[in-house]
């Protein structure tokens, strides 16, 4: 290895277990929420035209119009999902913050103890 | 720039929590209902993704070209970020895609052309981590020709296809739910800058210690 | 080298390309490997396509782009896998000429080499699917050369580059393939636009002049990236 490469695998391997469980459940609980959105089929409802729309996959729209006063049994089917996507955001940005702040930290302490090590006059 | 660091946490982790409000607040959209309001979330962590794969080219560019470490710094720290949030986009895409279509994947232009560039980040921080020495400058070049990609992917991914929703939906949003978006995008970028800063410190922290034990060996 | 008697930058590019045609030549090692390499990438894939004896639409297309691009990405590794084994990269990058040229004669050769495969692929993808290539010979061939040149272009800069680096054999593909994906799309459509019962020439067109598009852009940034990327 030249002077001056480290192998950068040093600082990772102190990876705490507590992480892997916590992606490794954030993962199964993506699979739960999938399955759940699977599970349900939509229920038609006699009263309103909407059914039409559930029954058949919606075309793409074109553009976004808000409803008025639409659909409040269509929200069952779609909840797990909506719930699933937000936790997956919030979970991955909040949950790499950490990560680094932990990082800092160490590498932090790592360089305060290496320049206490280097006598005050050797230090370029 | 450490000084900034926390009114910046403080203000985005504000954004953040007043974000849900907005959207429950935000009016249903009439065709997909509940599932379309995934879009708050998911078109905010794709303008995140696009800034730092423009960072990332533009620092990759630098440090080719000019040799500055500190571009490459900024650099592998917004290849990162490139990845975290283009898995937001790429996770909750489907999510919306299944309610919305009916289908997981559907090989629609905008969600291919994005894991594309994000395979390419992801080629980026493996061959920094498994080239051995002297790699960065190698992925500087893989970093610059992806940014310069983008355009090649998108037009050709999307002439082969494409169900998206049109991008001009976003001016003609109404009012009420212009305002949740835009909050959210401020929200995902005041985020992007304070990870980007969190994690240049980290790298400019690691760099800093690799010279120190240089120090030592001499 | 005096200044006088250093070559041009198209002489640089042409003693390059000559060298390593020579040297193959006297082999021929990787020419054939990778010929018979690129038939059996079109079997293998046959295999998974063809349904009773008849191949699943625009099949012919995809599998001979396939094959082009893998039998480029192994011909590349082998290329430079010679040239690290003698150092000999090392010793052309200390010569005092234009380095970009060393660049467009090691492009130039791998051209040449994947043009020698893709005329025994061709005609047998042809053969093997039923498929008229060769009904718009120039369209076929401009698709072709400038999927190739493009794939090529992306190709020898990532290989060079990679000369020194650990894993080179994994991370070429790695690389390679998603950078190049808008060139596999390009190459399969138009050529699949080409191979309908009626041949939809306007779409060809379009897909060949995005080709051409990419192809100036990526060589022109290669040529202007291979410098700092060769330099320690």
């Amino acid at each position: 290895m030249e002077p001056g490469t480290r192998d950068k695998g040093q600082g990772k391997r102190e990876k705490p277990k507590g992480t892997r469980l916590a992606l490794a459940a954030i993962l199964c609980s993506l699979f739960v929420i999938a399955d759940s959105a699977q599970a349900q089929p939509p229920r038609p409802d006699p009263r309103s035209n909407a059914d039409i729309m559930v029954n058949q996959p919606p075309s793409p729209p074109d553009g976004f119009v808000p409803a008025g006063e639409l659909l409040a049994r269509e929200q069952l089917p779609a909840a797990p999902l909506v719930i699933g996507a937000y936790a997956v955001a919030w979970v991955a940005v909040f949950g790499y913050l950490w990560l680094i702040w932990q990082r800092i930290g160490r590498v932090e302490r790592e360089l305060a103890g290496v320049s206490r090590r280097l006598a005050p006059g050797e230090r370029r | 720039m450490r000084k900034l660091f926390t009114p910046l946490l403080v203000i985005v982790a504000a954004m953040f929590a007043y974000a849900p409000v907005m959207i429950y607040r935000a009016p249903y959209e009439s065709t997909m209902g509940l599932v379309q309001k995934i879009f708050y979330f998911h078109v905010p962590s794709w303008v995140a993704m696009f800034t730092s794969a423009t960072v990332c080219g533009v620092a990759s560019a630098v440090f080719l070209f000019k040799g500055r470490r500190s571009a490459d710094r900024i650099a592998v720290s917004a290849a990162e970020l490139t990845l975290l949030f283009g898995l937001i986009g790429l996770i909750t895409g489907p999510l919306w895609a299944r309610k919305a279509w009916g289908v997981w994947w559907q090989w629609d232009a905008k969600l291919t052309s994005a894991l594309v560039m994000w395979l390419i980040f992801a080629a980026y921080l493996l061959l920094r981590k498994y080239g051995g020495a002297g790699s960065e400058k190698l992925a500087a070049v893989v970093g610059f020709f992806g940014m310069a990609n983008w355009p090649f992917v998108y037009w050709s991914v999307n002439i082969w296809r494409t169900v998206h929703p049109k991008t001009t939906v976003v001016p003609t949003l109404p009012p009420p739910m212009l305002g949740p978006l835009l909050w959210s995008m401020g929200a995902f970028l005041g985020l992007y800058a304070l990870l980007l800063a969190a994690r240049v410190r980290l790298e400019n922290s690691r760099a800093e210690l690799d010279e120190l034990y240089l120090d030592i060996e001499d | 080298m005096s200044p006088e008697t250093r070559p041009s930058f198209l002489g640089t590019a042409w003693l390059v390309m000559r060298k390593d045609l020579v040297v193959e030549f006297r082999s021929r090692e990787v020419v054939y490997t990778t010929l018979f390499f690129a038939v059996s990438c079109v079997l293998v894939f046959a295999f998974g396509f063809v349904r009773e004896g008849v191949a699943v639409d625009d099949a012919a297309a995809g599998i001979l782009w396939i094959a082009i691009a893998f039998s480029g990405t192994l011909a590349l590794g082998r290329t430079f896998e010679r040239e690290r084994q003698n150092d000999t990269l090392r010793a052309l990058l200390l010569a005092p000429v234009d380095r970009a040229a060393l660049y467009v004669g090691k492009l130039a050769g791998v051209v040449l080499l994947l043009t020698v495969v893709e005329a025994i692929v061709v005609p047998l993808v042809a053969l093997m699917f039923e498929a008229p290539l060769f009904a718009h010979p120039v369209l076929t061939a401009g698709l072709l050369a400038a999927g190739t040149l493009g794939f090529a272009a992306v190709g020898t800069l990532f290989a060079a580059m990679l000369v020194r680096a650990r894993s080179r054999d994994v991370l070429l593909p790695i690389l390679l393939y998603p950078i190049t994906i808008p060139v596999i799309i390009a190459g399969v459509r138009g050529t699949a636009a080409l191979l309908q019962a009626e041949a939809d020439l306007p779409l060809a067109r379009m897909w060949l002049s995005m080709l051409v598009f990419f192809d100036i852009v990526f060589v022109t940034l290669a040529l202007w990236t291979f410098e700092p990327a060769m330099t320690e």
